[in-house]
């Protein structure tokens, strides 16, 4: 065989390509953005339509919130217990201990709580979303429902993104709460800090502010784990190995999601509400 | 152009009760529909027939607008299916029943439940009328007694009957049923023939049939359309499609095993 070669192409034709070619990543990637943003938009579309159907909103409330409680209880325990290790044995130095908690507390609250309760979240009930929407999606179940002029945006995708929005603040709370208990039983049990000075510096150092914070930011990780679970769900196509796809697909994209945005949410509610102690 | 266009497509056609006009329908660089033409009979069994992948599930998608083609148009009684808002369209797609190929029943739901879905959705009828009616149409198909039984634990044909009762509990204008038999047994898909027709009888409905089975095809249809290559290929009534030279046509029918040309099922 002889290959022909290739055609000649002009300069500006090559540079235009290779442009192209190089932005191609960030292109879909805005692509994607925009599929998402609009799938949020369409179903919120839905929100003042009736019939509102009660029952597919507690469903998946107690589908999110129910179902991953003990997950979150377990791990936020630990994680309070483990940080309050570390901030003893850190401040011991300087005989601070005693601001364990307090220093601690903080953390977990703007920080570790509502990022660890929304990757708990994401790893089981956005994945499950998105195998159960997945599922729908492949055996025409989806289908059925249009068909029988039932809104699958109202009807699925709806109900399950407020009760991400409404579940992933109160396990937040949850986690943090559990973790101060994790906490203080390290620090006063274990360890054998004052537990006056531990309660007295907890005080101090930690505000209504912090926890509000926390929890703003966990309405924004739970609409994302949600929506990315119903967006890979929804979307789901290639049989049963497009589902599992799909789901490892959801939690990948919602954990990197979250932690790349509680960067960017902690810069905005730091300048806007920002608490007497932090850097301005 | 069709001899159904001596009426305007924007108006009811007293015997045509739905119109496809150029529908094209390509997913990504596969084309699976090509400028397709279709009618479908008022009142009528209407069945459509071609090879697996040929494209029929995909036509009958567009009959709702469960899928929208990249040209073409779908008239119902003067109704430009593609070009209707969201409530419009919701509203008008009450008016179908469509059997799934694989049921598409919601595993979630019972099998009561499952046939309440849409009086539940769409009607303001009490628990106990919906369960009474839902227990009327099982009890038709031969299903009383599996109300509480899940999607999961039923056979193919069960899935299949419970999927027509949901279909039917809004009593809609038009069925749609996609390989009511495919994968039954033999007495089974006489069975669901049977029902086929019944129903036809009941509700005075107009029906579309998928089907592949040529035997069944025979007893139960008035119009046969042959899909193929992306196009009807032809279309006609029973005696016309048994008389049929069109090669393709008839040797798929001589391959079904059933005798073409005239003879008796
Ligand atoms: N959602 C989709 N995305 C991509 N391709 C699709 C999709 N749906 C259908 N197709 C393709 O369209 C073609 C027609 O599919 P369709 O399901 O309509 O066939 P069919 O005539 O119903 O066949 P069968 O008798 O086996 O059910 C197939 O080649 C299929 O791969
Ligand atoms: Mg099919």
């Amino acid at each position: 065989m002889n290959p022909s070669p290739p055609p000649r192409r002009s300069f500006g034709a090559e540079v235009v390509t290779g442009v192209g070619d190089a932005f191609r990543p960030v292109v879909r990637l805005l692509d994607r953005f925009g599929d998402h943003v609009i799938l949020l938009a369409r179903s919120l579309a839905w929100l003042p339509r009736r019939p509102f159907r009660p029952a597919n909103y507690l469903e998946a409330c107690e589908y999110i919130g129910v179902g991953s409680l003990p997950i979150v209880l377990l791990v936020g325990f630990f994680t309070g217990a483990v940080m309050g290790l570390q901030a003893v044995y850190a401040f011991r130095q300087f005989q601070l201990e005693s601001f364990a908690g307090g220093t601690t507390g903080k953390a977990l609250a703007v920080e570790l709580a509502p990022v660890l309760s929304a990757l708990m979240v994401a790893g089981r009930s956005g994945a499950g979303i998105a195998t159960e929407l997945g599922t729908m999606r492949i055996t025409e179940q989806i289908d059925a429902l249009e068909s029988m002029a039932v809104s699958p945006l109202q009807f699925l995708v709806l109900p399950r993104l407020i009760a991400g929005m409404l579940m992933a603040p109160i396990l937040s709370l949850l986690f943090f709460i559990v973790a101060m208990v994790g906490c203080y039983f390290l620090a006063v049990v274990v360890q054998h800090v004052d537990h006056g000075q531990f309660v007295l510096h907890t005080r101090d150092l930690l505000t209504t502010t912090d926890v509000a914070q926390g929890m703003l930011k966990s309405i924004v990780f739970g609409l994302i784990v949600t929506l990315i679970g119903c967006y890979q769900g929804y979307n789901a196509a290639g049989g049963g190995r497009g589902v599992g796809l799909g789901t490892t697909r959801a939690v990948v994209f919602s954990s990197v999601t979250i932690l790349i945005s509680d960067y960017f949410l902690s810069d905005i509610l730091l300048r806007v509400m920002s608490s007497d102690t932090g850097v301005r | 152009m069709s001899d159904a266009d001596d009426v305007p497509l924007a108006q009811a056609h007293p015997r045509w009760h739905l119109r496809v006009r150029g529908l094209t329908k390509s997913f990504g660089a596969k084309l699976v529909l090509d400028k397709l033409d279709l009618d479908v009979e008022r009142g009528k069994v209407n069945v459509i027939i071609g090879a697996s992948g040929a494209g029929k599930s995909v036509l009958i998608k567009h009959f709702m607008c469960l899928l929208r083609p990249d040209r073409g148009s779908i008239w119902v009684d003067g109704t430009d299916v593609f070009a209707l808002g969201t409530q419009p369209l919701s509203l008008f797609r009450r008016k179908f029943g469509l059997v799934f190929q694989f049921s598409a029943l919601f595993d979630s739901l019972t099998v009561e439940e499952n046939c309440a879905f849409p009086l539940r959705e769409h009607t303001k009828k009490s628990k106990a009328e919906i369960k009474d009616i839902v227990r009327d149409r099982l009890a038709a198909l031969g299903l009383d007694g599996m109300q509480a039984m899940y999607p999961g634990s039923l056979s193919g044909g069960q899935r299949k009957r419970v999927g027509l009762a949901r279909a039917l509990v809004l009593e809609p204008e038009i069925l749609i049923f996609d390989e009511p038999t495919t994968g039954l047994d033999p007495l089974a898909t006489r069975n669901v023939d049977d029902m086929i027709l019944g129903v036809m009888d009941r509700y005075k409905v107009t029906s579309v049939v998928i089907s592949h089975d040529m035997a069944s095809v025979f007893r139960i249809a008035d119009r046969i359309a042959m899909l193929h290559e992306r196009q009807i290929l032809v279309a006609g009534t029973v005696d016309e499609i048994r008389g049929s030279e069109i090669p393709y046509l008839y040797e798929f029918i001589r391959t079904s095993g059933v005798a073409a040309a005239g003879a008796a099922p």
